[in-house]
This record gives C-alpha cells, sequence and structure tokens, in this order.
C-alpha cells in the first residue's frame, strides 16, 4: 500500500529538464558565448604561451621572490620558499604547465572577484537579495565540482575557457559571502557617523564600508583563489593545460611518480599563492 | 526663533506602531504597552526648543530613551511621529536629499565611542565631514587643520586615530564636527567613555570652546554632575518622557518634579545615602609644611577656588581661598594661619543626605566630612544631586 502511495508519482524527469535547459542556454546564448570562446580563449593561449612563457624563468622566480619578500612584510622565508618551489617545478618539467594554470588560476580569480565583490555589496545592502542569494550560493559550493565541468563544455567546448567558467562558479562565493559579512561587520558607530556627516550612500560605502571590511574581503579573496586552483586542476579533465593534466595523465596510466611529482608541483604553487594573498589580507588589518 | 524645535516627537520600535501610538495617546505605560502590543516605546511625545547658543542637556539613565532622542533629531533613527524643525524647517518631512544637505551644513554629530574612522589619519578624520560636500582638497585640509587646532591636536594631523588616547581621539571627533562650521553640535554622551579626570578636563574645554564659538549644542548624557556643569538648561528624561526641562539652578532647588522627588522621597525614607557615600578624595595642604604659594599652585592645578588645611595628622584646620593664598603670597606672608578661614560646614560621616542637601545649599563652599576632627572627606553639589538621582544606589550597594 504505501509502495503504491510512494509510486503514484511517477519519475520526475529532473535530468530532461536540466539537459533541456542547458540546450536552451546554449542555443540561445550562442551569440554571447561563442565569441568568448574564440577571443577569450586566444587570449587565454596568448597569455600562457607566448607572453608568460617569454619570460625566462630565472626572471620569473625573482620576481615572485622580490614580490613576496615585500608582501610578507620584508621577511625572507616566502621569498626562499618561491626561488626553491619554483626552481624545482623547473627543475621537474613542468614549466609550461606551471604558466598554464597561473593564467587559469589568475584569470578565473579575477573575474570572481570582479562579480563576487559588487554580488556581495548587494547582500549587504539588501535583505531580499540576501535571502535569494544565500541559497544560491550554497547549492554553487555543494554542487560536486565536476557537475559544472558538463555545461561549461556545451557552452564553451574544451580547453582553458570552460576551465575558468568552471572555476567561477565554484570559487566565487567566498568572496561574495565575506563581501556581505565584512561590510556588516562595519561597527554601527561608524556608519551613523558617515551618515549623519551626511554621506550618500555611494560615499559610505566607498570611504567607510569598503576600506573598513577590506581585510574581511581579502580574506574571501584568499579562498576564492584557493578554490580556482583546486577547479583548474579538475578542469584538466575537460582539456584544461596546466599541471592538472599531468596528474591526470598519471592517474589514466596509474603511474604513481609521475603522480607525486606533479602533485607536490601543485601544492607548491597552492602555498606561494595562499601565503601572498594572505599576508595583503593581514596587511589590510593592520591599517 | 529657536534653532531646534521638537514636537510631539514619538518613536516606537517594533511592529503594531499604530496601535502602540493609539494607547500612548491614552495614557498607558511604557511597560503595558510592550506587554499589550510588542512594541517598545523609546521616545513618547517630547517636545522642546533649543535657542540659538545654548547648552542644552538631555539627562537620564540608560534606556531612558536620551539616545534615541538624539538620533530622531538628525533622522538617524526614523521618528514615528512629530516634528523636527532645524531654523525653522522642519526635517521630518523633508525628502533624503534636503535632508543630507541640513546634516552636512547645519548639524554635526559626536559620539560616545569617538566614531572615528581608523583608516584615516586625524586629519581626515577631522575632514570628513567636507570631503562629504566635495570641498576641494586643499580648503578642506585647511579648514580641518583650523579645527583640530582649536581642540589642541595641531601636532597630531597625521597620526591614526589608534595611536591617540581616548580623550585626544574624542578631541578628534569634536574637531571633525567643528570642520563643517554647523550651526548645531549633537553631543551622544560624548565623554562618558573617558575617565573621569580626562572627562572633566573635556568638560571644561567644551565651556571654554563654547565662550568663543556660540554653537547650539545638544548634549546627551547620564550624568548629573556633567549636566549641571555643562547645561543652560536640562532635560531630565525616564522611560522615553522628558519628566522636566529647566535651569540647573532650577533643578536643584526645585527638584520637585515626579521623578527626582521620588528619589528624595526614597532617601529619606529608608536613609541609606549618607554623607561617606557620597563624598570625595579632598584635596588639601599641610599647614605645617605648606605655605600660600603651594596652596595656590595646587587650586590651580585642581581648578579649585579654594582649598582645604589639614595638620599633619589630617585634622582639619579649615580652608583657604584663592583670593587670599594670592593676597598672601604677594605681601609675603608665608604662612597659611594667617589667611585661614575655619566657617566651612562640617558633617559626620552618617549625616544623611536629606540632612546634607540644605547645609550644602546655604554654603559657599564644599562641605567637609569629619571624624573625630579628622578629615576624611569633601562632598561638592553634584555628588549631592548626583545621589538623588539614583546614582547613589550602586554606592549603597559597594559600601
Amino acid at each position: 500500500m504505501s509502495n503504491y502511495m510512494f509510486n503514484i508519482i511517477p519519475k520526475i524527469p529532473v535530468a530532461d529538464w536540466a539537459t533541456w535547459f542547458v540546450d536552451w542556454l546554449t542555443d540561445a546564448f550562442a551569440f554571447l558565448f561563442d565569441p568568448i570562446k574564440e577571443h577569450f580563449g586566444y587570449f587565454m593561449k596568448y597569455m600562457s604561451e607566448e607572453l608568460l612563457m617569454s619570460i625566462p624563468p630565472i626572471v620569473f622566480i625573482l620576481l615572485v621572490a622580490i614580490l613576496a619578500f615585500f608582501l610578507s612584510g620584508r621577511k625572507f622565508g616566502l621569498a626562499a620558499f618561491s626561488i626553491v618551489g619554483l626552481w624545482f617545478i623547473y627543475n621537474q618539467g613542468y614549466w609550461e604547465e606551471l604558466m598554464s594554470t597561473v593564467t587559469l588560476v589568475i584569470l578565473a580569480s579575477l573575474l570572481s572577484v570582479i562579480i563576487g565583490v559588487p554580488i556581495g555589496i548587494l547582500m549587504s545592502k539588501s535583505k531580499v537579495a540576501s535571502a535569494i542569494i544565500t541559497p544560491i550560493l550554497d547549492f554553487m559550493q555543494t554542487m560536486p565540482a565536476f557537475v559544472y565541468l558538463i555545461p561549461a563544455v556545451a557552452f564553451f567546448g574544451i580547453g582553458m575557457v570552460p576551465g575558468v567558467f568552471a572555476s567561477l562558479i565554484f570559487a566565487t562565493p567566498p568572496t561574495v559571502r565575506f563581501t556581505n559579512l565584512g561590510i556588516r561587520q562595519v561597527s554601527n558607530e561608524l556608519v551613523e557617523a558617515s551618515d549623519a556627516f551626511g554621506s550618500t550612500g555611494w560615499q559610505k560605502l566607498f570611504k567607510v564600508e569598503l576600506p573598513m571590511a577590506k581585510s574581511t574581503i581579502m580574506a574571501g579573496i584568499n579562498q576564492t583563489v584557493m578554490l580556482s586552483l583546486s577547479m583548474v586542476v579538475i578542469a584538466s579533465m575537460i582539456g584544461a593545460p596546466g599541471l592538472g593534466r599531468e596528474v591526470l595523465s598519471a592517474l589514466q596510466r596509474s603511474q604513481v611518480g609521475p603522480g607525486f611529482a606533479s602533485g607536490v608541483a601543485i601544492v607548491i604553487l597552492a602555498i606561494i599563492i595562499d601565503r601572498m594573498t594572505q599576508s595583503i589580507s593581514k596587511k589590510a588589518k593592520a591599517k | 526663533m529657536p534653532i531646534i524645535e521638537v514636537k510631539n516627537l514619538t518613536k516606537v520600535f517594533g511592529k503594531n506602531t499604530k496601535q502602540a501610538i493609539q494607547l500612548l495617546d491614552k495614557g498607558l505605560k511604557k511597560e503595558e504597552i510592550l506587554k499589550e502590543t510588542g512594541a517598545t516605546v523609546g521616545v513618547n511625545r517630547a517636545s522642546f526648543s533649543v535657542e540659538e547658543g545654548e547648552i542644552f542637556v538631555i539627562m537620564g539613565l540608560s534606556g531612558s530613551g536620551k539616545s534615541t532622542l538624539v538620533r530622531l533629531i538628525n533622522r538617524l533613527i526614523e521618528p514615528t511621529q512629530g516634528n523636527i524643525y532645524i531654523d525653522g524647517e522642519d526635517l521630518s518631512t523633508m525628502n533624503k536629499a534636503s535632508l543630507r544637505n541640513v546634516r552636512r551644513e547645519k548639524l554635526s554629530m559626536v559620539f560616545q565611542n569617538f566614531g572615528l574612522f581608523p583608516h584615516r589619519t586625524v586629519l581626515e578624520n577631522a575632514a570628513f565631514g567636507l570631503e562629504i560636500q566635495k570641498v576641494d582638497k586643499t580648503k578642506r585640509k585647511e579648514k580641518a587643520k583650523e579645527a583640530l587646532e582649536l581642540v589642541g591636536l595641531g601636532n597630531y594631523l597625521d597620526q591614526y586615530p589608534g595611536q591617540l588616547s581616548g580623550g585626544m581621539q574624542q578631541r578628534v571627533g569634536l574637531a571633525r564636527a567643528l570642520a563643517n562650521d554647523p550651526k548645531v553640535l549633537l553631543m551622544d554622551e560624548a565623554f562618558s567613555a573617558l575617565d573621569p579626570l580626562i572627562r572633566k578636563g573635556m568638560q571644561d574645554e567644551l565651556i571654554e570652546l563654547q565662550s568663543k564659538m556660540k554653537k547650539t549644542i545638544l548634549f546627551i548624557t547620564h550624568d548629573l554632575d556633567e549636566a549641571l556643569r555643562l547645561g543652560d538648561r536640562i532635560a531630565l528624561m525616564k522611560d522615553g518622557n522628558i519628566v522636566q526641562i529647566g535651569t540647573p539652578e532650577e533643578i536643584l532647588v526645585n527638584p520637585a518634579n515626579d521623578y527626582v522627588e521620588k528619589f528624595v522621597e526614597d532617601i529619606d525614607k529608608s536613609k541609606v545615602l549618607t554623607a561617606q557615600h557620597i563624598m570625595k578624595r579632598p584635596e588639601t595642604v599641610q599647614i605645617e609644611k605648606h605655605g600660600p604659594r603651594v596652596a595656590l599652585e595646587r587650586m590651580r592645578e585642581e581648578g579649585l577656588s579654594s582649598i582645604l588645611i589639614t595638620d599633619k595628622n589630617k585634622n582639619l584646620q579649615g580652608y583657604v581661598t584663592a583670593d587670599d593664598a594670592l593676597a598672601a603670597r604677594k605681601k609675603d606672608i608665608s604662612h597659611l594661619k594667617e589667611v585661614l578661614k575655619t566657617d566651612i560646614p562640617k558633617v559626620e560621616k552618617d549625616t544623611a543626605l536629606h540632612d546634607i542637601f540644605s547645609i550644602i545649599y546655604d554654603s559657599t563652599t564644599p562641605v567637609a566630612v569629619v571624624e573625630d576632627g579628622k578629615l576624611l572627606g569633601i562632598i561638592v553639589r553634584g555628588a549631592v544631586i548626583a545621589a538623588l538621582a539614583g546614582e547613589g544606589e550602586v554606592t549603597v550597594e559597594n559600601v
């Protein structure tokens, strides 16, 4: 009886709907997706294969080390680690892959921040927006990251562009959340002070709220960068070049050694990026 | 024409505000309305007006609605009912753009916890109001600097607020408010976060600044001593109602409104509060070792017009006034004995507050508290009033 009750409704064709929806999106927005695929794809290829590769590795390593030195407050630890770590990646023959991964991470994070910060601001200003966006963010973050690869391929084919798209969806939420949090945390008295002197909404945002929220927003951006790095690795499954592809091919051929070496390269990159963005966040806080 | 005029100003927090207002009109009390509707009455039909150049103090204990009231005046909190006229313009019906203009040009606010922007330097903080008005950079820096010099911070322009002490931070807050050259200063418990000594200094400075600037100041405080020192007129608030408005004199002589009188009655009945609860540590000089010069110096330091004199065993000898000490110094009299006055009123440490009240009112000097001839402390007027207003109750628990 209960089984009968249970089965009274036939299987809901959610999968069909999703397929239909993505197909529709692909067709309807082809005018948008195709040029993005073409121009953005070309730009990324240029950046990773021409621009970054034109910098001699030794110069690149030194530049990163100098940046690390100043960002970490004139300490040598991170700078030294960057030199040794990046040299190791070069030594293992992953330099070209590293450049692809760096390109992907930089562009994906940059886009995430450009999109995420304004959405976070919107959430902090409007209860309605916050109520609508919060569950969407939860959805975006809990959906297994692999799932995003499928529509990404449908929209943008294979390669770097769908990789950026998938990591955009996966990595934007922390920036949005932390921006929202940071602005809401600004002390009530400071908001009052700003209002009491006759600030407009924009003046309040740019002169008080964003500067006060800076360190929190930077913490969100740090998370976003780390998530896009992890997504970039996964994106190798849809043909995004880079260190992830090395891991993937090692997996497919079940070669432990190369898998380990390329894995370590990713870890090194992750540590360098993480410490750098963290020290930016700390700097913002110290002020 | 009064510069601030508030008519029937009411704020009800929560839902059911309409119902709550109807109940208020029927004369129900705050707690009854909370029970009935779930709405909290912040301010109940406050009406008063402040003349140009006046320091108007709103005094009440915490929860009395005084901070809400000051925020209603610049509409940081939207009033539920009633009108606010600044310079004749009705703020309560104004659109946002005109409201902003009034806030920029006529009203400046000083906050309890200073409300300074930690990411801006002292100069940038002081220039904030002008920056908001899009005054050009050199001009606003110049004006902000002037304001900072006025409060004695001309040398701290490039520091960050976090590097300054509380008193200095609040000077920045004051300079920021003054840089706009507003007509009205709203000061919300501006000195309450400062420790007592600094607070007194700031009060004096405000009085001095005021004698130069002639601003209209609306000052919120929970400290009756402060209210009496600063206020040209004082409004006493309780449970969202203004229960009395008057000059400090009127409030001292005539605490005969329900609120203050109730305290007096309570104290009379119980006779709980006595001299020792409200006395302060006295400033004294020793008759054996100090001469008129020291006495004068001490008075100057402490800002007193007279100082108590004891022997080395702390037995009270009398007092000397600043005028007498000065005269003595000019005549080269080296011993205090010759200028000593002994007509200082004395009370025992367990004299009831009620009795002290009549003594202190007739006296030109503070009252000395003695035990077996030894000086224990002194009582100043403000302390008596503060005790009457309820702060004394806390002291009783402490004793």
